[in-house]
């Protein structure tokens, strides 16, 4: 167990090596000069050869890219001749734009990704769970044909559409809730509820269709194991058969992908949270894309990559965990 | 996702069960499309997706010629028929339907929505169309590659295509459109960015279906023969490789849309005065009660075109390989069980697994033949064991 951890870990660390310097490489070279850049527009070119001395431009790509990690790993110091600038230990640079710590400012956006992302698997391993089982149970009927249909619909579907009918309806038509806006739980654990309960319902339902059709095929297959016909040979309930043995076989599945569905929203549920202004990692990402805010857009994706990352190793453990079929190599 | 088990289709597709009958290819590989194409014909929700769609591609690839007949083009500002009293409602019911505006204006600039529409649905298309190509091209190469290649090619594309599975492409493609320079056509943009970022699913399957064709005897017979690995590849593999790929393809499709939809309602997509339904969503929420058509109009393409396209890639799938679709109980009419939990969770207890075994593949239909395991077996294109799309592997979530 510990050896495979450390196996998984390892691989882990290797695949975010080749994600940062690919990262690294496209975002420091590729574009026209950085250096203008971080300056802004209204530079003088004195002040944009100041900037590129204290980014270290001038340096060898390989030179700068060692430095990047260096402060990653240990932080590091930017001279900017008269003062020094000291970044913290996961250091991702300054923000081009607000001069914050990158690192600082992810931080910071954190708890509403967080947020959203928790209810919102709230809802869908309720629904989207509950509607595959009972499509599963309900065979032949008109509430299987009905939650297919939806499903279907629900599947592939912009989360956008499904927000902005939301919101045209329950907030500009029928006027249940103001127009959501983020509070922080720390201010006021009430009003984050209620401002974030359509964010919620949105990718909740979304990713709920999802959740809907795995389910339903998981726990058909299970049902159709030769374990489960014996069961039934044996005269064990029905009952018994669905709540005690199949749904042992149709949960991990959910399980595993949800950790992977959780830890890939760490990474900003760009769309949700573009759509209902929710100040999380993911609306940082386009805002930092259309300020041209390189260091904050590496960042993100550095961040993401570690979210995804990790979010396979805890969906595997999580899967063998459920699972005692599955061994862990 | 790594940990989901597949044993079931290796199991369901014994290598030796293939006769390798190269005289008969033909014959089969003929029949095989035809019987796929009356299996797409005989579901009614399989007609009238493709039917959608094809309205959907006439219209678009007709836009001007509609445009013309309406009399509008797409750019052109009406002041006169938005109220700027209002903030620039349209004046008229329905947002400004008229004679002259079929389905109204644009609020804010008078611009005619109905061709702004048309000119959406072409970019929409066009991208989705490119980049499924683009996807569909690097995923056959590398999982070729890899299927074929030695055991160090093999375990480095192997990993390279598990990260790019595993890596949310959204959020990349957004990276990626931020270092563009500004200058560079949008819609090839999109078509690269997407293409080069989501060929993982195909290439994964890809590899796999080359590592069970390798081991069938007519792949080997080549070898013998004296034919290279790239020709093998193209002559024995890639048209065992059609099924497949065709069905992930057609699950492709609407991805890309959503993709592309989603990047340009992100304002990193299609940039204006180019038309794009994405687009026009991310500045719709203002008028919800102004002009809720033109919150409408697009959203109800935009979910129409999506849902076709869903619902023909599954009967696609279903068409190519009813065997997995039977098992998992797509589309089967005649075998369901009464109504009442308990009775229908019996029924279909024993039946896929007893499909799965023995029986010939269960049809979506009665009345259309059921594809015998032999006939529809032989290697070029037809469905059979061999030909095992994914269950599994959903293409990457657009996202969230």
């Amino acid at each position: 167990m510990t050896r495979y951890l450390l196996k998984r870990l390892g691989g882990a660390a290797g695949v975010l090596l080749v994600l940062s310097v690919a990262v690294y490489a496209l975002f420091y070279l590729v574009p026209g000069d950085p250096a203008r850049l971080a300056c802004g527009d209204r530079c003088s070119t004195q002040q944009v050869e100041q900037v590129r001395e204290r980014l270290g431009l001038e340096d060898s790509v390989v030179a700068q890219y060692g430095e990047f990690l260096r402060g990653v790993v240990a932080g590091r110091d930017y001279s900017t001749g008269t003062a020094v600038l000291h970044c913290d230990a996961p250091c991702l640079g300054f923000s081009y734009k607000t001069d914050q710590q990158v690192t600082q400012l992810i931080l910071e956006r954190a708890p509403a990704t967080l947020s959203l992302a928790l209810g919102a698997m709230v809802l869908w391993l309720v629904i989207g769970v509950g509607t595959g089982l009972l499509s599963a149970l309900r065979r032949g009927g008109i509430t299987e044909r009905a939650l297919t249909v939806l499903t279907l619909a629900g599947t592939g579907t912009p989360v956008f559409i499904l927000g902005l009918l939301l919101l045209m309806l329950v907030c500009a038509y029928l006027r249940w809730l103001p127009f959501p806006s983020y509070v922080p739980f720390t201010d006021d654990p009430e009003q984050w509820a209620w401002n974030l309960l359509l964010p919620w319902l949105t990718l909740g339902l979304y990713e709920s269709a999802k959740y809907a059709r795995l389910t339903r095929g998981s726990t058909l297959e299970t049902l159709a194991e030769d374990h489960i016909r014996t069961f039934r040979a044996y005269g064990v309930g029905e009952r018994a058969v669905v709540a005690r043995h199949a749904l042992r076989g149709a949960v991990p599945p959910v399980i595993a992908l949800s950790a992977l569905d959780f830890g890939t929203m760490m990474g900003g549920a760009v769309l949700t949270e573009s759509l209902f202004g929710i100040p999380g990692v993911g609306k940082t990402l386009i805002d930092s894309v259309r300020q041209v805010d390189l260091p904050v857009v590496v960042g993100v994706v550095l961040v993401v990559g570690v979210a995804v990352v990790l979010a396979n190793v805890v969906a595997d453990l999580l899967y063998a965990a459920a699972d005692r079929r599955v061994a862990l190599l | 996702m790594t940990t989901t088990p597949e044993p079931r289709l290796a199991a369901a597709s014994p290598p030796g069960s293939v006769p390798a009958g190269d005289a008969a290819a033909p014959a089969a590989a003929a029949s095989g499309a035809r019987q796929v194409w009356r299996r797409l014909r005989s579901r009614p929700s399989a007609v009238w997706s493709a039917a959608v769609l094809g309205l959907l591609v006439v219209l678009a690839l007709a836009a001007p010629l509609l445009a013309a007949l309406e009399g509008q083009d797409p750019d052109t500002y009406h002041d006169a028929l938005v109220d700027s009293a209002r903030g620039g409602v349209p004046i008229g019911p329905l947002g400004g339907v008229s004679g002259d505006h079929w389905l109204g204006v644009e609020p804010g600039t008078g611009r005619d929505l109905f061709v702004r529409l048309l000119y959406g649905a072409r970019v929409s298309l066009l991208v989705a169309v490119g980049a499924t190509v683009v996807q569909v091209v690097i995923g056959v190469l590398v999982g070729l590659a890899a299927g074929l290649g030695n055991r160090l090619v093999d375990s480095v594309l192997s990993r390279f295509t598990d990260v790019m599975i595993a890596l949310p492409m959204l959020v990349l493609a957004i990276a990626l459109t931020a270092v563009v320079p500004a200058g560079f056509p949008r819609p090839v943009l999109l078509v690269l960015v997407i293409g080069l970022l989501n060929w993982g699913g195909t290439s994964r399957i890809v590899r796999a279906q080359t590592l069970t064709l390798k081991q069938l005897d007519f792949v080997a017979a080549a070898r013998l023969g004296g034919s290279g690995r790239w020709r093998v590849a193209r002559r024995e593999l890639l048209p065992s490789l059609a099924a497949p790929v065709i069905t992930y393809a057609a699950i492709l499709l609407p991805s890309n849309i959503v993709i592309e939809a989603s990047l340009s309602f992100l304002g990193v997509g299609v940039k204006p005065p180019t038309p794009s339904w994405g687009q026009m969503l991310s500045t719709a929420q203002v008028w919800f009660r102004a002009d809720p058509m033109y919150v409408l109009l697009p959203a109800g393409l935009l979910f129409v075109t999506v849902f076709a396209f869903t619902v023909l890639g599954d009967a696609v799938r279903t068409a190519l390989d009813p065997r997995a679709a039977g098992r998992l109980g797509v589309g089967r009419r005649g075998k369901r069980g009464p109504r009442g939990p308990r009775k229908a969770v019996a029924a279909t207890g024993a039946a896929p697994e007893t499909t799965s075994a023995t029986a010939p593949a269960p049809d979506s239909t009665p009345g259309s033949v059921p594809a015998p395991v032999s006939g529809s077996a032989a290697p070029p294109p037809g469905p059979g064991p061999a030909s095992a799309p994914p269950h599994h592997d959903a293409p990457e979530d657009p996202a969230s």
